[in-house]
């Protein structure tokens, strides 16, 4: 990935900027390194074997690394030669094109994206497909244009349902409502937020429900902590949050457990068990979902490894072999289902090790 | 108060001391700022009244703690005309510290780990003071070498682990939870970090040998000042108040990894240059930074209290920095000509 990160330097250069020129070139020589840092090493793609390469939506993030781990295990079961994981520290809407460019050049066969902005990656991957590269989109769909096939944790949804009906449950079935979102950009966060009002719109049991806002803590601990209050202002009368991302449900826990509002305002959505066990136990949150994220990674790679052997095209009704999880089948749109979410609480969340 | 403006000041003798005590109000450079800040908490305590609530003023000193003593920091570094964008990456290297020297030992005594975030810190701000006095390239962008050098140590140290809340010691987190006289502890360390910093750059030697150093250099040496001793620890104590901040965050929020402070340097030099830090060094103050880091963590606050979208917060927080430099230039301007009108006299 060094060449294009590397801006092109002016032929003339002025004296004192010299320096400072230099400087900036070798910081961002110690930056490139530093992001290629967890992948990259493993890359020995020999004649014969197939390489697939991940693409998370940004490297060191918890549940990313879970799902990556599944991708791995997936990828070795399945019979890549080498797999590595490359991709951006931050989750913004450009920043993974450098690398599908960079795993294009470098010749991979199959690129394993979330796509952190459904369109602003498509002439990257447009031109990785032209190389021959098979595109497999999972945790957060491309454009369904520049991807053979969607690995999607779940039905849509399913998620946005099994939270709607936590959140019912817990604040008795009526009251006011908000949602803490990701990015206001994320595909998959604003397909779920579109369900659930749909769902709370038109499903008679939720007449009394209102959502009342939808915020957005961009993933980030601190930002989503200061929406979180905000709401608590904004909405005096408000019974509950639904945060169907992992860093906002745990922000949005760490604020409440803190606070006055704890056991108050009710508090569901999308976490890891690991991150919001003491909450559970403290009495913060009930009750909240989410589906194995290891399982997703691991039928990624069987999914691309059957479309670069040309066992599938990602046509509607093509099956493959999935290991240890069976067949799956491709369904409309190109979109393969890993299986149904799981909800977490104090009686259950200790079975679960992620 | 007054003395802490560095800009000229009248040198003749008002007649009576209200119309001195009004003067040396007049050219205090923290009053927009202070003003700014009174009118935006009443305005929004009169649309919502929840705003200034017990748990909505604990929440405002809370989100303030983190950013005053980062911009306490900055100040002192941006008043001798450098500056230090690396802080985001120090914060976040020490917070991950925090996380990891708990995790190992749960039994360690807070004030160990407090020491040694403190002492990360002052070393890392070492290392930038030392390139910036020694290699004589601008601050900026040996700053912004090592705001990435920083972070790629962090990045590869955490990789994707991330400590939480409940790995901490509960008397950890609950310095940010628990009250003095309504306080929030952490808020108190911040307000002691202003008060000692706002002495020492107001009335003693090293703290105005900053300003000197700021407003003119050459002749800062001439003079014989220290200068290179002076900037280096300007960046040193800047260092460690972000290995303090860093520290403070991990007891705050809930989890601390490889992505902890990344992208808060511009809202600190925001919150410097709003609280009346001229950024071309050689006047303004720490206290002012304070109130300025105040007033940007507050608008936030205010913004989503009254329900408006948090997108325009943004370019408010922009229309700020300009008013600031704006007025700072218009202050200036009017000093200088007083300057030549009494030289002409």
């Amino acid at each position: 990935m060094l060449p294009n990160l590397h801006p092109r330097q002016p032929r003339r250069v002025g004296r004192k900027s010299a320096a400072a020129v230099a400087l900036v070139a070798s910081t961002a020589l110690v930056l490139s390194a530093c992001a290629s840092d967890d992948g990259a090493a493993d890359d020995g793609s020999s004649d014969g074997d197939q390489a697939i390469t991940f693409i998370p939506k940004q490297l060191n993030n918890p549940y990313t690394d879970v799902v990556l781990g599944g991708g791995e295990d997936g990828a070795d079961a399945a019979g890549f030669g080498a797999s590595e994981v490359v991709g951006p520290l931050e989750a913004s809407a450009s920043s993974q094109v450098t690398f599908i460019n960079a795993e294009t050049q470098a010749g991979t066969d199959v690129l394993v994206i979330a796509a952190n902005d459904p369109d602003a990656v498509c002439p990257a991957l447009g031109e990785a497909r032209d190389a021959g590269a098979k595109i497999v989109a999972f945790d957060s769909d491309t454009n369904p244009d520049c991807r053979d096939v969607f690995i999607s944790q779940v039905v849509a949804k399913d998620v946005a349902l099994i939270q709607v009906e936590l959140i019912a449950e817990q604040i008795g079935g009526s009251g006011e409502i908000a949602i803490l979102s990701a990015t206001a950009n994320a595909t998959n966060q604003n397909e779920w937020i579109e369900f659930m009002e749909e769902e709370l719109a038109t499903n008679p049991d939720y007449a009394d429900i209102e959502l009342v806002a939808k915020v957005y803590g961009d993933d980030d601990d601190a930002k989503s902590f200061q929406e979180a209050q905000g709401l608590m202002q904004a909405y005096p009368d408000l019974k509950g949050i639904v945060s169907p991302t992992t860093v906002g449900i745990a922000a949005t826990a760490r604020y409440l457990s803190t606070s006055e509002y704890k056991g108050e305002v009710a508090l569901t959505g999308l976490g890891l068990p690991n991150e919001m066990r003491p909450f559970v136990k403290d009495g913060t949150v009930e009750a909240f979902a989410l589906w194995d994220p290891a399982q997703l990674g691991y039928v990624a790679a069987f999914a691309g490894k059957a479309l670069a052997d040309g066992e599938i095209t990602g046509a509607e009704g093509d099956t493959f072999a999935a290991g240890d999880l069976g067949d799956r089948e491709v369904g409309e749109g190109g979109v393969v289902i890993v299986g149904p979410p799981t909800t977490f609480d104090a009686d259950n969340i200790d079975d679960y090790d992620f | 108060m007054s003395n802490l403006t560095a800009t000229a000041e009248p040198t003749e003798q008002d007649s009576t001391w209200a119309a001195r005590a009004f003067e040396s109000l007049r050219h205090m450079r923290e009053l927009p700022v202070l003003a700014a800040l009174v009118v935006l908490i009443v305005v929004t305590y009169a649309v919502n009244p929840l705003f200034l609530s017990p748990q909505g003023v604990k929440d405002l000193m809370l989100n303030s703690t983190i950013v005053v003593i980062l911009a306490v920091g900055q100040a002192m570094v941006i008043i001798t005309r450098n500056v230090d964008l690396s802080i985001g990456s120090i914060v976040g290297l020490t917070a991950f510290l925090t996380g990891t020297l708990f995790s190992g030992n749960p039994d360690l005594p807070i004030a160990v780990v407090l020491v040694a975030g403190i002492l990360l810190g002052g070393a890392l701000g070492m290392f930038n003071g030392l390139l910036v006095t020694l290699a004589g390239v601008p601050a900026l962008v040996i700053t912004l070498g090592t705001l990435y050098i920083f972070r790629g140590l962090n990045n590869a140290w955490a990789g994707g682990t991330q400590y939480f809340a409940d790995d901490r010691p509960q008397a950890f987190g609950n310095l940010s939870v628990q009250t003095v006289l309504g306080i929030p502890i952490i808020t108190l360390i911040a307000v002691a970090v202003v008060l000692v910093a706002g002495l020492v750059m107001a009335r003693t030697r090293p703290g105005r040998d900053l300003y000197a150093i700021g407003s003119d250099p050459d002749a800062a040496k001439l003079f014989g000042i220290p200068t290179t001793q002076r900037v280096l620890s300007a960046f040193v104590v800047n260092g460690m108040l972000a290995g303090l901040a860093g520290v403070l965050y991990a007891s705050r929020f809930n989890s601390v990894g490889a992505t902890t402070g990344t992208g808060i340097e511009l809202d600190i030099v925001a919150a410097a240059v709003v609280g009346g830090v001229a950024i071309f060094g050689g006047s303004g103050s720490v206290v002012g930074a304070a109130f300025g880091a105040v007033l940007l963590t507050t608008i936030t606050s205010a913004l989503t209290a009254v329900r408006v979208d948090k997108f325009w917060q943004q370019a408010i927080v922009g229309v700020l920095i300009l008013a600031a430099i704006i007025i700072d230039r218009l202050v200036a301007m009017r000093n200088e000509r007083k300057l030549r009108a009494e030289a002409q006299r």
